[in-house]
């Protein structure tokens, strides 16, 4: 049994971002602009522990995007991910969330025997959530959202625990499934240094989308999602009011009047 | 194609809030297309549920009401929603972002081949088409989204939109059956908690928050005093968290919940953007901190720089005294 770990590289958490005629940039403070996007990481660690405790044979990373992926990828491989493929394709670029669940998909079948994909729960970068349940469409799998643990696996089923808004759900299903991690799930480990050293000289295979049976429309023209248009936060308006008193038994009079003119308690 | 959708998403025989503000914003826009608004209603002993989803302005109600439904699990609810939706083509299918929400909408549109926007903060009719706006790099950036080609699938944040309001509208609703059979759903829930304790952070319409200004655990006793007499849920920022100083769940922020209360009270909290990235939609912003030049001061309305060990109590006194 297969076990695969889809995932992104995005920017970093402590970048900081600027607009200009509607594209994105951004640098960094700590000089590393591009991550392995932080949800997916819970996703990766799961993986490794699949091998490690449920007999998973390989845990296979991959990731789609353009050839500076293949960092995020290293990272995977780095915290202990057996394999890692890159998916890249110029005609790729600009596919919305159901063409990229084709590609995806496309690239799980191409690996075979897999019976879990995991994948983070959003990426921090568009934050849609929509992969998950596209994916194990387009695989024909059942997915399983929001899971905060795995109770077991095996002889076909697993049982995994959902946190969904009104409380934690156990739900039982048949393999194959498509997982989407938070993250109570688990505590991702640190790469370790012989890790980052074997990483640092393994090559990465590229599939490109000759090399997959993509069933369905993908890439910028077969988009129905226009995301174009991308602008800064308009500054909130007017100043801050600072409440200033005699006394902060005074402070605290005045604002909870405020806070009642506001009409907001 | 024509009409417009809603997902009435129920528990225990109540309309969820977040498909009461699904319902009220789908309620718009049906009005300015000039379209019928439908409410999709489904679950075990719904009856109800319909007639409340007339009451808060559907114009028609299709449901389903079988015990295979009950727990809204998307491999029962996603096909029947599929199967209504290629009868019927509606031009815009609208649920709240919820947990099963989103499950929904992303596979609704995965079998249509429709184009699906999820989260969204605001809707604006263009024609046709529904502009929305969504936030972006973790709340960051916004950005203007839209589907392009075929039937919208839109997913909507909580508490960005008003609730419907009940408008004393009554019909009698299109009940269908179920299309898969309990036998063919692949997977089943064997077991349910429920969320127990305090407000829950996403539903709030007001948070007390705490940062690394309180110093340790204890210190959120007078943070959580304060919530307790404003019936608010406890936030904190990833820095407390991390301290270990609370649970994680309570965590505001990129790397946590994302919140939008009508009051915020940010308590020891300087406000990284991580931080705003998940509290900056909230109306009304109070900062308490004791470094004047602290970042959630250009964010907060009303600040008071001072010491939260003495500020909170001296508020928790003057609120109970205003509440009675």
């Amino acid at each position: 049994m297969n076990v695969v770990v889809c995932v992104k590289q995005t920017p970093s958490t402590t970048a900081n971002f600027s607009v200009d005629n509607g594209t994105v940039s951004w640098e960094d403070p700590g000089g590393k602009p591009n991550i392995v996007n932080p949800w997916d990481e819970y996703a990766v660690e799961e993986a490794i522990r699949l091998m490690e405790n449920h007999g998973a044979s390989d845990a296979i990373a991959i990731s789609m995007g353009e050839a500076s992926s293949s960092e995020a990828l290293k990272t995977c491989l780095a915290m202990g991910c057996t394999e890692a493929i890159l998916v890249s394709d110029e005609a790729f670029a600009g596919s919305d969330s159901l063409g990229t669940a084709r590609i995806l998909a496309a690239a799980i079948n191409k690996v075979g025997d897999v019976q879990v994909a995991l994948f983070g729960k959003q990426a921090i970068d568009a934050d849609s959530g929509q992969t998950v349940v596209q994916v194990a469409r387009k695989l024909g799998w059942t997915p399983l959202t929001f899971v905060s643990a795995i109770k077991e696996i095996g002889d076909g089923s697993i049982t995994v625990e959902r946190l969904v808004d009104e409380g934690k759900e156990i739900v039982q299903a048949a393999l194959p499934v498509v997982i989407g991690t938070v993250k109570e799930l688990n505590e991702p480990r640190y790469p370790s240094f012989m890790g980052i050293r074997k990483a640092s000289r393994a090559t990465i295979p590229e599939w490109t989308a000759a090399d997959l049976e993509i069933d369905g429309a993908y890439g910028r023209e077969a988009s129905k999602v226009d995301w174009s248009e991308v602008y800064t936060i308009p500054a909130r308006e007017g100043e801050v009011e600072i409440i200033e008193a005699d006394s902060v038994s005074e402070q605290a009079e005045i604002l909870v009047e405020k806070l009642f003119e506001e009409k907001v308690i | 194609m024509s009409g417009v959708w809603v997902f009435v998403e129920n528990r225990n025989g109540e309309i969820s809030p977040i498909a009461r503000e699904a319902i009220g914003a789908a309620r718009i826009i049906a009005d300015e297309l000039v379209e019928d608004l439908t409410g999709l209603v489904f679950g075990e002993d719904v009856g109800d549920v319909a007639d409340a989803a007339f009451d808060l302005g559907c114009d028609e109600v299709i449901g389903a009401d079988d015990a295979t439904l009950k727990d809204g699990l998307v491999e029962a609810v996603g096909p029947l929603f599929v199967a209504l939706a290629t009868e019927h083509e509606p031009d815009v299918i609208i649920a709240g972002a919820s947990t099963r929400g989103r499950d929904l909408t992303s596979w609704v549109a995965a079998d249509l081949d429709a184009g699906l926007v999820s989260d969204c903060v605001s809707l604006e009719v263009d024609g046709e088409t529904i502009k929305t706006t969504r936030p972006v790099y973790a709340g960051k950036l916004l950005s203007k989204v839209f589907v392009t080609d075929g039937p919208q699938v839109i997913s909507l944040r909580g508490r960005a939109f008003a609730p419907a309001e009940s408008t004393g509208g009554s019909g009698t609703a299109d009940w269908v059956d179920p299309v898969v059979a309990e036998e063919d759903i692949p997977s089943k829930v064997v077991g349910f908690e429920e969320k127990s304790g305090g407000v829950s952070l996403v539903d709030a319409s007001i948070i007390v928050s705490g940062g690394r200004g309180v110093g340790g655990p204890e210190g959120f006793d007078p943070v959580r005093e304060l919530a307790a007499v404003l019936g608010a849920a406890v936030g904190a920022s990833r820095a407390a968290v991390d301290a270990g100083w609370i649970p994680y769940e309570h965590q505001v922020g990129q790397t946590g919940k994302t919140v939008s209360p009508d009051l915020y009270i940010a308590c020891g909290i300087s406000g990284a953007i991580q931080h705003q990235a998940g509290m900056r939609t909230s109306k009304v912003i109070v900062a308490i901190n004791k470094d004047a030049e602290a970042p959630i001061f250009k964010l907060a309305r009303y600040g008071i720089v001072g010491d939260l060990f003495e500020v909170l109590p001296a508020l928790n006194e003057a609120f109970s005294e205003r509440l009675g």
